[in-house]
């Protein structure tokens, strides 16, 4: 059992929790990831880890309420358990002094490239930050990437905030300016990542994204996770989750993150369900256990 | 001499069977196939036992079980015993009388399986180990020895779980540490609950505990700690790893990527592991279509096959390249997967998988084969029929074509000697890694055994620590 230490809303369904787990806390790297199963019978996810505490013993993760499991997870408070939290998982980001680089964040995928920008920044590159999301309340980690980019740039799709677009827009604007870039990190959904690829690959810079494909153990033992890279078969949650953005077949990624989408959407209603019930009889005021 | 018959009277018992439940019924639920013996039977086939001066099935057992001690134990009624003699070689019987290749071991070279059927040495062990557990006959033994030294198990499977009750008892002070959020390895993760209920597991695994051996899930050596920090920042002097052979392949041809193409360890992890089964009551899905295949010919192939359909499957094709002599897995499984209208494709090669708009399985293209010479394992080499290309139709296409170690440990281990297989090399009578203090058995060294085979690694593997660590480590 792992104990919620914090928990901070970071939008209607972003939200930030800071979570007990010393040996992660100590061990994690930029670029690693944790499994979490929040209760019995659960699922197990794969979760980036955002930041974390050596001395308080905590790592922090950034969640969007999507699916039953993230909107569980959400749903927790400070005090309460997740029931298994292993990590930490996956190669880390190669950490150099590259020069330039430019870290991408796409809605919540800005909690990914957090830690990587971070680490970046502290090995002496120059770190161009863009961060977007579909409107103004979905842009997170405004401040904390303002802190450690030397230069920040912000989208929103809708134009509710910022400049008008997407993330991108503005780094083929910095490419067409002759900024003088090193290297890219795209971290966000999967179509974002593939466009930023495209950007970046007639120009040769070298890009990095972050796969997110189906995970059942996060310890290469199932190879659910597989992904084509270079023509090659590879296991993300342990060969990646990092990989070479020119080499990534995103469309088949996009296609076998769609596998079980009907049975996840049965999973969320049932619990939608569930929660609703729990609503009524607290309302009918026959208590809820 | 407890037996009152006459050895020719012992040879006209005929070979005792288990009672099973009926195949039309157990095809459709994740209950036991197998009641194993009752007692009236058990001790019919005890009696049969011929109770040899030389007993060979002792010596075709890797652990070395005093077979015919036991046996006459049975005679003798007192299951208590029996249990114990056992467990003087053996500590998980419950899992082994269950799922231990008894027809290649110690049923193989039984002295009246010449003339006749051989002792259903492996239906006594499990009803034994039953007899106990329905019972509580078992009282842990007690630990007397302290010894002020810690090591340290990787893995929970039955190397990990019987290496750490080997060291438990010489009281050494022992830590599992599993990667998974629950124990026992491929004994939870891949075997069914049809075959192995997950009570017995937890009763076993229950017993290494309370013996002494301390558990630590949702720990990943080489990644929450490495090897190398448990043994000079958590004081461990000596390391065992039994980390398996997780890592499945797959057969490279093309249309793997689509939807419903799963290696068997993916498809018995959801199902076994996170219960799938029971979706959406519990929240990790599966989908199995009304037509399915497997690929493969051991033990995971029969497992897959046979759970898939459990799930609902009504054409559930096993597919294999060689002919169903060469297939390794079990016979009892062939025998009970055939029962219960698995539709077995030998001689047959996948040659790619089809898949629909939607990017999901619809077919998979074979090729017959026919057996030529012998190859490097003595196995007829099987060649493809020119001209015999054919198309079934199939949603989920399941691969069970093997596996290799999972090599987080290897990579973040320096000076670990590993093998072009991945698998890590040991002394085979030792044990011990190309690194004094750290030794390594199981699916780990042999890339895909037995789980006797990893349960006598650990036993190995415990002596040759305790000698490491008494001359001082
Ligand atoms: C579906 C299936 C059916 C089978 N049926 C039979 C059968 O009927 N009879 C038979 O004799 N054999 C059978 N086998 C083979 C048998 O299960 C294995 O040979 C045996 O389990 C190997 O035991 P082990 O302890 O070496 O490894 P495993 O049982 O694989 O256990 C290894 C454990 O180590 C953990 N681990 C891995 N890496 C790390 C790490 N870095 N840190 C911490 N923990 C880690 C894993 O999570 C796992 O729990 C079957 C195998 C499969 C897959
Ligand atoms: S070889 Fe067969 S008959 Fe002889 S002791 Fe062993 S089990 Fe009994
Ligand atoms: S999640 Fe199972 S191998 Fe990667």
């Amino acid at each position: 059992m792992y104990k919620i230490i914090k928990k901070q809303k970071l939008s209607d369904t972003i939200t930030k929790l800071v979570i007990e787990s010393p040996l992660v806390a100590k061990k994690r790297k930029a670029g690693n990831f944790v499994m979490i199963r929040v209760v019995e019978g659960g699922e197990r996810i794969p979760i980036t880890i955002a930041d974390s505490d050596i001395e308080k013993g905590t790592v922090t993760i950034i969640v969007q309420a999507i699916g039953k499991t993230t909107k569980m997870l959400c749903s927790l408070n400070e005090g309460d358990f997740v029931l298994d939290f292993v990590g930490p998982l996956g190669e880390p980001t190669p950490i150099h002094n590259y020069g330039t680089v430019v870290c991408i964040g796409g809605g919540v995928g800005t909690a990914e490239v957090y830690p990587i920008a971070k680490a970046l920044r502290d090995a002496g590159n120059e770190v161009i930050g863009i961060i977007g999301a579909r409107s103004k309340d979905l842009i997170i980690l405004e401040k904390e990437m303002g802190e450690v980019c030397n230069k920040l740039y912000i989208t929103t799709d809708d134009g509710s905030y910022a400049r008008k677009g997407f993330v991108s827009d503005q780094l083929l604007e910095l490419i067409n300016k002759g900024t003088k870039i090193d290297g890219v990190y795209a971290i966000g959904p999967i179509p974002m990542m593939q466009v930023c690829a495209n950007v970046t690959k007639p120009f040769g810079i070298k890009t990095y994204v972050s796969l997110n494909p189906i995970m059942v153990d996060g310890t290469g033992m199932c190879g659910g996770c597989r992904v084509t890279v270079g023509g090659k078969m590879k296991f993300a949650c342990v060969d990646g989750p990092e990989f070479d953005a020119h080499q990534v077949d995103f469309d088949e990624l996009i296609m076998r993150n769609r596998t079980y989408i009907d049975l996840e959407k049965t999973s969320l209603e049932k619990y939608e369900e569930h929660i609703c019930n729990l609503y009524e009889k607290s309302l009918s005021g026959k208590g809820v256990k | 001499m407890p037996n009152p018959l006459k050895p020719s009277e012992r040879m006209k018992i005929p070979r005792q069977h288990s009672i099973e439940q009926n195949p039309e019924e157990r095809n459709r639920n994740f209950n036991e196939v197998s009641f194993g013996l009752n007692e009236e039977l058990a001790l019919l086939e005890a009696k049969r036992c011929l109770d040899c001066k030389n007993p060979v099935c002792i010596d075709g057992c890797p652990v070395r079980i005093d077979i015919p001690a036991f046996i006459n134990l049975i005679i003798e009624k007192d299951y208590s015993g029996a249990a114990d003699k056992i467990r003087e070689a053996n500590y998980l019987p419950a899992i082994c009388g269950r799922v231990c290749p008894q027809e290649d071991q110690c049923e193989i070279v039984c002295i009246l399986g010449k003339k006749h059927d051989p002792v259903a040495i492996g239906k006594l062990e499990r009803f034994v180990a039953d007899y106990e557990m329905a019972n509580k006959l078992f009282k842990s033994p007690v630990v007397t020895n302290q010894i002020d030294k810690k090591v340290a198990i990787v893995g929970s499977g039955p190397a990990g779980l019987t290496c750490a009750a080997e060291l438990v008892k010489l009281g050494y002070k022992v830590t599992i540490f599993e990667a998974l959020h629950a124990t026992g390895g491929v004994l939870r993760y891949g075997i069914p609950e049809f075959r192995l209920p997950k009570e017995i597991l937890d009763i076993e695994v229950n017993r290494v505990r309370e013996l002494g051996a301390e558990i630590i899930t949702n720990f990943v050596v080489g990644r929450t700690a490495t090897l190398d920090e448990l043994i000079d920042e958590m004081g461990y002097e000596a390391v065992f790893l039994g980390t398996g052979a997780g890592t499945p392949n797959f057969m490279e041809i093309s249309g793997e990527h689509f939807s419903g193409v799963l290696s068997a360890n993916e498809f018995l992890t959801r199902v076994n592991f996170m219960k799938a089964y029971a979706f959406p009551e519990t929240d990790t899905p599966i989908k199995i279509g009304k037509q399915i295949a497997v690929i493969g010919g051991g033990n995971t192939a029969m497992d897959a096959v046979r759970t898939a359909k459990r799930l609902g499957a009504e054409k559930a094709y096993l597919i294999y390249r060689r002919s169903r002599k060469e297939m390794p897995a079990r016979i009892e499984e062939v025998q009970h997967a055939e029962e219960e209208g698995i539709e077995f494709l030998m001689l047959t090669n996948p040659l790619r998988i089809v898949g629909d708009e939607f990017n999901w399985v619809k077919a998979i293209e074979c090729q017959k084969m026919e057996l030529g010479e012998p190859d490097d394992s003595g196995r007829r080499k099987p060649i493809p029929i020119k001209g015999s290309e054919y198309i079934i139709e199939v949603q989920n296409v399941i691969e069970a074509i093997g596996q290799k170690p999972n090599p987080i440990i290897q990579a973040t281990t320096p000076g670990l000697g590993v093998s072009k297989r991945g698998t890590v090399v040991v002394d085979n009578k030792t044990m011990v890694t190309s690194r004094p203090n750290v030794f390594a058995g199981g699916d780990l060294i042999h890339g895909g055994a037995t789980v006797i085979l990893a349960m006598h690694d650990g036993k190995a593997a415990a002596a040759s620590i305790h000698e490491y660590l008494q001359k001082g480590g």
